[in-house]
C-alpha cells in the first residue's frame, strides 16, 4: 500500500520537480480583525518537498496564516503566491480548481458528521465522479496508511478525537495533494495520541515527499517531526541515526502577528533571539 | 450588549443586505451551471416537502374547520350561512393556505437550515468543504432553495385542499349545510386570479424561507450560542418578510386581476 502511494506521489514530485519556484510565497502580508492586527508583513517561502513547522504561542495568528495559503480568507494587504498562482487576486471559482492540489487537516478535524467516514474520506473522489469501486479501494488504502480501516462505516461522533484526526489526515492525502496544511493536528490531544499524529505527518513526509505545513504550539511534536524518520521497511517510526535531523523540516516561529524566527532546525536551537530562547527553553 | 454608534448600525445592516442578496443571487443562478447537485436537490425536497405534510395539512385542515365556524356565526346576522362555502374557499386559496403554510414550513424549515449550516459553520465544516474544493453555496443553499419553492407550491395546494374540506366537515356537520351545496358555493367563488395569486405567494414565501434560514446559517458565529441565536432570527425574520410580502404580492394582484 505504502508503495503505491509512493509510486503515485513520486511520479508527482518528478514532475514538480521541474519547476524550482517555491510552493508557497508570502510577501508582506498583513490582516486585521476589527482593529486588530493579527498578521503584519508576514514574508516566507515554502519550497518543494519542504516540511514547514510554524511555531508560536496560542493567538499569535498561525491558523490565519494557514487559512490564507488555502484562500479561505483574504489578506488586507501584500501577496500570496501557491503553486505561482496570486491566491489573493483570484476568483472563488478558481480557487476551488486550485484547492484540488492542496489537502487540509483542520483544527478539530471539520469532518463532515452526517456522512460516514468512507463518504468524508471519498469526498472529493465523489465530487471528481471516481467510479464507486476505485473510490472505495482508495478510500480503504488511505484508512490503512492511518491504521483506521476498522472505522470504514462508523459517523464522526462516534470516533475519538484522535480516531478524527487521522481520518481528517485520510481525507487530506486520498486525492495526493501537491501540498499539505495541517492546522495544529495534535491540538487538544493526549501526548500519546499527538505522538500518533505526529508519526502519521513523518510517514507522509517521507513516503510522498509532499511539501506541507504544519502548524503546532508543543515543541515535542515538532522536533519529533524534525528528528524522525519514517523507516519503509520495518514500517515503523525511528530517530534519524546519531543525533540527525531531517533536512526538509524547516521551522517559521510567530509571535503577536509577526515572524520571529525563519530557518532550519538548526539555526532554530543555535539562535540567540532572547524570546526564542526563552520560548524554547 | 455593547451599544455601537448609529453609523456602524446602518453600515451593518447595509453589509447585510448586500450579503444575502448576494448569495439569493449566488444561490438562483447556481442551478444554470455545473456541477449540479440533483441528490441534494431530492434530499431536500423529502426532507423539506414531504417532512412538512403533517404539519401543514393539520394547520389548514383545522384552519378551514374553524374558519367555517367563525364565518357562519358572522354570516348568521344577515342569513347567508350557506355562503360558507364561498367565505372559506377564497380566504383559503387567497390568503390564508398560502400564508399559514408558509409560516409553518418557515418554522420548521428556516429553523431547520440555519441550525444545521450553523452548526457546520461553527464546526468548520462550511471552510472544510471549501478546502475540499466544492462552493458550499452551490452544494448546500441552491438544492434548499429550489426544493422549497417547488415543494412549498404543493403544500399549499394541500393546505387548501385540506381546509376547504375542515370546513365542510364542520359546515355539514356542525351548521346542517348541505355538503354538495358546500362544495358547489366553494367552487363557484373561486376565479382564475383567485388561484394564480394564491398559487403566486409560496413561490416568494419559499424564496423567503430558504435564502434568510440558510443567511443566518452560513452567517453563524458564536459557537453554540451562535447557532441558537441564528435559529431564531431566520424564523422570526423569515415569518415577518412572508407576511409582507403577502401584502406586497395581494395588491400586486388585485391590480392585475382586480380582485
Amino acid at each position: 500500500m505504502i508503495e503505491n502511494l509512493a509510486n503515485r506521489d513520486v511520479s508527482q514530485s518528478q514532475a514538480d520537480a521541474s519547476s524550482s519556484e517555491p510552493v508557497v510565497v508570502f510577501e508582506d502580508v498583513s490582516i486585521t480583525f476589527d482593529v486588530k492586527p493579527v498578521l503584519q508583513n508576514i514574508s516566507f517561502a515554502v519550497h518543494r518537498g519542504e516540511t514547514r513547522i510554524i511555531l508560536g504561542p496560542a493567538g499569535g495568528g498561525k491558523s490565519v496564516l494557514i487559512k490564507l495559503v488555502d484562500g479561505l480568507i483574504r489578506p488586507d494587504s501584500g501577496v500570496i503566491r501557491v503553486f505561482g498562482e496570486d491566491v489573493t487576486k483570484m476568483r472563488e471559482r478558481d480557487l476551488f480548481k486550485l484547492r484540488g492540489r492542496i489537502g487540509m487537516v483542520f483544527q478539530e478535524s471539520a469532518l463532515f458528521d452526517s456522512l460516514t467516514v468512507e463518504d468524508n474520506v471519498a469526498y472529493r473522489l465523489h465530487e471528481d465522479h471516481v467510479p464507486e469501486e476505485e473510490a472505495h479501494s482508495r478510500v480503504v488504502e488511505a484508512l490503512q496508511f492511518v491504521e483506521l480501516e476498522q472505522t470504514i462505516a462508523k459517523f464522526p461522533p462516534e470516533l475519538s478525537g484522535g480516531m478524527r484526526r487521522r481520518v481528517s489526515i485520510a481525507r487530506a492525502i486520498i486525492s495526493s495533494p501537491d501540498l499539505i496544511l495541517y492546522d495544529s493536528p495534535t491540538g487538544g490531544l493526549d501526548p500519546i495520541t499527538s505522538t500518533t499524529i505526529v508519526e502519521l505527518v513523518v510517514k507522509q513526509r517521507d513516503v510522498s515527499h509532499t511539501t506541507a505545513l504544519m502548524i503546532t504550539h508543543r515543541l515535542q511534536d515538532a522536533f519529533l517531526l524534525a528528528r524522525n524518520r519514517f523507516n519503509s521497511k520495518t514500517g515503523k517510526v525511528e530517530p534519524i541515526p546519531n543525533g540527525g535531523i531531517d533536512d526538509s523540516t524547516k521551522f517559521l516561529v510567530l509571535n503577536e502577528g509577526k515572524v520571529v524566527f525563519d530557518g532550519t532546525t538548526h539555526e532554530l536551537v543555535h539562535s540567540t533571539d532572547p524570546w526564542l530562547k526563552d520560548y524554547l527553553a | 450588549m455593547p451599544f455601537v454608534s448609529p453609523e456602524i448600525f446602518a453600515k451593518q445592516r447595509i453589509a447585510a443586505i448586500q450579503d444575502y442578496s448576494v448569495l439569493s443571487w449566488r444561490a438562483v443562478v447556481n442551478l444554470f451551471s455545473r456541477p449540479r447537485y440533483w441528490a441534494d436537490v431530492y434530499t431536500q425536497m423529502d426532507s423539506i416537502g414531504v417532512g412538512s405534510m403533517p404539519i401543514v395539512v393539520l394547520t389548514g385542515f383545522f384552519t378551514g374547520c374553524v374558519l367555517a365556524l367563525q364565518s357562519a356565526t358572522s354570516l348568521q346576522a344577515f342569513g347567508s350561512v350557506s355562503l360558507t362555502g364561498n367565505l372559506v374557499a377564497l380566504s383559503m386559496v387567497k390568503e390564508l393556505g398560502p400564508v399559514l403554510t408558509g409560516l409553518m414550513v418557515s418554522g420548521r424549515n428556516a429553523s431547520g437550515m440555519a441550525s444545521e449550516l450553523g452548526s457546520m459553520k461553527v464546526t468548520e465544516q462550511i471552510d472544510a468543504m471549501r478546502a475540499l474544493g466544492t462552493d458550499p453555496v452551490r452544494k448546500l443553499v441552491t438544492p434548499r432553495l429550489y426544493a422549497t419553492i417547488f415543494m412549498l407550491f404543493f403544500l399549499t395546494i394541500l393546505s387548501d385542499a385540506f381546509g376547504i374540506a375542515g370546513g365542510a366537515l364542520v359546515s355539514v356537520a356542525l351548521l346542517g349545510l348541505n355538503a354538495s351545496s358546500y362544495f358547489h358555493n366553494s367552487y363557484r367563488a373561486l376565479a382564475y386570479g383567485d388561484i394564480v395569486q394564491g398559487l403566486t405567494k409560496p413561490l416568494f414565501s419559499g424564496f423567503i424561507i430558504a435564502t434568510v434560514g440558510c443567511y443566518f446559517g452560513m452567517n453563524t458565529k458564536g459557537g453554540t450560542q451562535g447557532v441558537g441565536r441564528s435559529t431564531t432570527q431566520a424564523v422570526v425574520v423569515s415569518s415577518v418578510f412572508i407576511i409582507i410580502v403577502d401584502l406586497l404580492v395581494t395588491r400586486a394582484m388585485i391590480g392585475i386581476f382586480g380582485r
